[in-house]
């Protein structure tokens, strides 16, 4: 395998876990916060380099320089290949915006420590490519937050049950699948056990209700970036999707369209806003997942693209809502709020976020959705517009929000509500991302299409993923079925209505969005 | 210089100017230091009168070169070879868009205008013109559209940008409560525009209009599709205009929308939003063409809704609702019109409504005031005689067309009962049954309903 120019990948866990130990013992929690936004902020640095690097070497996959766990473990044990690229940096950016943006009001709740510990691990899962090495770091995973319910005196019941049951599965499954031949009948049981685990954490219907409950009894910091990751996903791509038969994937995809739409109605009704919050990212997560699981080249790059998109974009609108509960304490949607005069920027970001994740035009999603929809009506097509109904649905809901937190009251408050200076960082910084992504899309859908190639690849084979018009080559443009095509020249008749006159300014005969006949 | 250079310059510059304005007027917005009244004056005079000259140039280059379809291919904005699938940015100016674009910026100047005085210490100055502006660039790339999804987001664009402004006065419920509605409808809307779009591409394989409707000029094309599929396609897509041109049943956001500011009310439900459906209907026209039943289903929604807004907006107690309806009356004959083959008619109807509608609703506010001065001056009502209509109708039917017309036909009383409510029961019932569930699993009786608990650590509550 290619290495990296530095150990990027282990320097930034390694960071992580010895950060964690040093903010632990700090017992200012203004100090602490400090200190974990500036290790953050390395962490996030090691991050982008290893993505910066792993893309100036153009391979499928590479691992650290002086690797120090490979040479204890006698092999790679972190490694970085098209999928897991952008996610590094993402995750790093995402634990260092909910840093950043944490009030003095929450300081003292919110456990500095505790969520570095949970970044180490969460950057070591995505940087695993072993089935069991991901297996021991998920179940890893699971144990912050529930110490963190513990420590609030929270009841764990409910995420115990759930999150023990997706350890269960998780390593019940890879056990079976490990111990039998690829495609019997044992393997596929194991596959459905696997499948079944996904299921759990990424919260499909029924198996969803400890999301809700997570985020009402944890600190919305921890419950956003537990879930913000989509690390139910990553499980799905790396455990399900190389060895899974096609009724297991069919399944996830059609039980994570119902709940798309379940979870939209849901975040429709809710009178609270985590509660809300929680059920519109279900509703996003499923629509991933779907496109994730109908396992076409467009449908994956759609579901890959649509995770970076709510991934940065509904981050943001949960950290909107938590510095609003800084302000207001939790929300109520029962009535209006009208804090749009008092925090501007924030009522801003909230909608642009909001919108960024049901793939409105000028965002990064725009384009990620229409594949996406695209992908799931090829495979599904009357149960596929279910996509489409939830992704209105979420709009309403979003808008919905935004009105009753922002507009129809006039609030009155007797000390300023405006954004601070490190709110208005982290939004700015989500924001450029969001339009940025949204009018430069190539370079973002172009690397997801090709880490769904290398998925296909895996799953059926070398070389084996499907092309439209595999006997013609890329760069002969196709002509025009009823037009003559004069790239920078125009004569036309204006007696007569054809031939139309075409100038185009670029040599592709892009001629249209979507597949051509063959 | 040759031809094609100079159709790909003005029409950057046609595309560019509303973009501009829009990154401008956000940029500033966003970095908390927005532009004082006269710089937003200037800059929106700026990028209005520099893309009305543009397209009229386009339009003056055309006439003087006698084409009548000019497409311009800014590249693709996505590629993915291996898939040739291509998202490309292309524009088309032709009979339909030209006119259109041309009417868009005068009307958008014109409004601009009016609003830089009537909003003159405004609390939302910056917010309108931050909505004005992402207006102006969804109508420009709706009109300019030349593939269906280009036009799909400008589409979008003009829906957000007129759902909030019908919520600009925010600190009132109401305006609030109907900005949600008008959204709601645009939304379904979309979502019936996004199912045809992706229905057209898998059976036709293109979402380029010309490779969807034949590369004639407007309005001559032949769709490549059954009349089966045109029938599918075509009705997805009547929807889509029902939701952004109010035709029945969907019109009940209409009057709502009035609620926003005068100089929104004016360009988008006076003369530009209201008519996109009808656009996309005449853009589309080919696909109508082949099939009889769906030619007639757009007459017979036209011919509906404008002897629905034609009764209901003779009982309108305030003056933009009641424009409004007059509106909606002319739109039902617009798209009557579609529906019978009448192209260049129903272009011209457009045009000429919709000219004449944001002058009325410009001047709605000064008329009442004209009308308050005479009343004073005469010291009482003044006289109206009753009208044809009235004198034909028997006195006992008076009422009930009267009740029929005040209620706008009970329509928004018939959705919200059967359709909004129900769905919204369902999922309350469902978010009940839930949280019973997970008190169950989690070993509690059953869970008080989730209202928020404040928290003692919020920042308000410290003080």
């Amino acid at each position: 395998m290619s290495l990296l120019h530095l150990p990027w990948l282990e320097l930034s866990i390694a960071i992580a876990l010895a950060g964690a130990g040093a903010v632990a013992r700090m017992r200012d929690s203004e100090s602490a916060r400090r200190h974990s936004v500036l290790i953050k902020g390395l962490i996030l640095v090691c991050t982008s380099g290893a993505w910066l690097d792993f893309g100036l070497l153009h391979v499928f996959a590479a691992h650290d320089r002086w690797d120090v766990l490979s040479s204890i473990f006698g092999r790679d044990v972190f490694s970085i290949d098209e999928l897991s690229a952008p996610l590094l940096p993402l995750t790093a950016l995402l634990y260092l915006a909910t840093a950043v943006a944490t009030l003095r009001t929450k300081m003292r709740r919110y456990s500095f420590a505790g969520s570095l510990v949970a970044e180490g691990i969460l950057l070591a899962t995505f940087s695993c490519r072993s089935p069991w090495g991901v297996i021991a770091l998920l179940v890893a995973g699971i144990v912050p937050p529930w110490l963190e319910l513990r420590s609030r005196g929270q009841s764990t019941r409910l995420y115990t049950l759930h999150m023990g049951l997706f350890a269960l599965l998780l390593v019940a499954g890879q056990a079976i699948v490990a111990g039998s031949a690829a495609g019997s009948s044992a393997a596929g049981v194991g596959a459905g056990l696997l499948a079944a685990a996904v299921m759990i954490r990424s919260g499909a219907f029924p198996l969803h209700v400890w999301m809700p409950d997570l985020f009402e009894r944890a600190t919305f910091g921890t419950a956003l970036l537990f879930v913000t990751p989509m690390t139910g996903a990553y499980a799905a791509l790396r455990l399900v999707l190389p060895i899974a038969p096609t009724w297991a994937l069919e399944t996830i995809a059609l039980l994570s369209l119902f709940t798309a739409v379940y979870a939209a109605g849901l975040a429709l009704v809710q009178r609270e806003g985590r509660r809300f919050f929680c059920y519109l990212f279900l509703s996003h997560a499923s629509l991933v997942l779907v496109g994730l699981e109908i396992a076409t080249p467009i449908g994956l790059a759609g579901g890959l693209s649509v995770w970076l998109s709510i991934g940065v974009g509904l981050a943001g609108f949960g950290l909107t809502l938590r510095s609003i509960e800084a302000r207001i304490g939790r929300i109520s949607l029962e009535r209006n709020h009208g804090l749009s005069e008092h925090t501007p920027i924030l009522a801003a970001f909230f909608l642009l976020t909001g919108l960024a994740s049901v793939g409105f035009p000028g965002t990064f999603g725009f384009i990620g959705t229409e594949l996406l929809v695209e992908g799931v009506i090829d495979v599904y097509p009357l149960v596929g517009m279910a996509v489409v109904a939830a992704a209105a649905l979420n709009s309403i809901a979003v808008v919905q929000t935004y009105f009753r937190v922002f507009a129809g009251a006039r609030h009155t408050a007797s000390i300023s509500l405006r954004g601070r200076p490190q709110e208005r960082l982290a939004v700015l910084t989500l924001t450029g991302l969001i339009l940025g992504g949204g009018l430069f899309p190539q370079p973002g859908i172009a690397s997801r299409y090709h880490a769904a190639e290398a998925l296909l690849d895996l799953r059926h084979g070398p070389g084996t993923s499907v092309h439209v018009a595999p006997d013609r080559p890329d760069s002969s443009p196709r002509p025009a079925p009823a037009a003559i095509r004069l790239p920078r020249a125009i004569t036309a008749d204006p007696n007569h209505p054809l031939p139309d006159t075409r100038l185009s300014t670029s040599e592709t005969q892009g001629t249209s969005y979507g597949h051509n006949p063959g | 210089m040759p031809v094609s250079t100079s159709y790909s310059l003005l029409a950057g510059f046609v595309l560019a100017c509303p973009f501009a304005l829009l990154a401008l007027i956000g940029l500033t917005l966003l970095a908390d230091r927005p532009l004082s009244e006269r710089w937003t004056a200037r800059v929106i005079q700026t990028a209005v009168v520099g893309g009305l000259l543009a397209s009229v140039g386009v339009l003056v280059l055309m006439l003087a070169t006698g084409m009548r379809h000019v497409s311009v291919e800014l590249g693709d904005w996505v590629v993915i070879p291996e898939h040739q699938f291509h998202f490309t940015l292309k524009f088309v100016f032709d009979r339909l868009s030209v006119p259109f674009v041309i009417l868009s910026y005068s009307l958008v100047g014109t409004i601009g205008a009016f609003a830089n005085v009537y909003l003159h210490r405004e609390p939302g100055y910056n917010r309108f013109f931050l909505l004005y502006a992402v207006f102006l660039l969804g109508m420009v790339v709706t009109s300019l559209a030349g593939t269906i999804e280009t036009l799909f987001a400008g589409w979008e664009l003009v829906g957000l940008s007129s759902a909030l402004l019908v919520a600009f006065f925010q600190e009132r419920p109401s305006p609030v409560h109907h900005g949600i509605r008008v959204w709601s409808v645009y939304r379904v809307a979309d979502a019936a525009f996004l199912i045809a779009a992706v229905a057209m591409h898998h059976m036709t394989g293109a979402g380029d209009f010309e490779a969807l409707m034949g590369a004639g000029p407007w309005p001559a094309g032949e769709a490549s599709l059954t009349s089966g599929q045109a029938l599918f396609i075509g009705l997805l897509l009547l929807v889509a205009a029902a939701g952004k041109s109010a035709l029945i049943p969907l019109s009940g956001w209409l009057p709502r929308a009035m609620e926003g500011p005068t100089p929104s009310s004016a360009v988008f439900y006076g003369s530009l939003s209201v008519h996109l459906g009808a656009f996309l209907l005449l853009r589309v026209s080919p696909i109508l063409q082949l099939s009889g039943w769906l030619c007639a289903a757009v007459v017979v929604l036209g011919l509906t809704t404008a002897l629905f807004a034609a009764v209901s907006g003779r009982v309108q107690t305030d003056i933009k609702s009641a424009l409004a309806l007059a509106s909606l009356t002319q739109v039902g004959i617009i798209v009557a019109e579609i529906g019978l083959g009448l192209r260049y008619l129903a272009l011209i109807h457009i045009i000429g409504h919709a000219c004449l509608r944001t002058l009325q609703l410009l001047r709605a506010p000064t008329l009442l005031h004209d009308y308050h001065s005479l009343e004073n001056a005469i010291g009482g009502h003044l006289p109206r005689a009753a009208s044809f209509q009235d004198r034909l109708l028997p006195l006992w039917v008076r009422p009930w067309i009267y009740r029929f017309a005040l209620e706008r036909g009970f329509l928004d009383a018939l959705l919200a009962d059967w359709v909004v409510r129900p769905l919204l029961e369902i999922f309350r019932r469902l978010d009940v049954w839930e949280t019973r569930w997970a008190g169950i699993l989690a070993g509690r009786a059953m869970s008080p309903p989730h209202s928020a608990s404040r928290s003692a650590d919020a920042l308000e509550d410290m003080l």
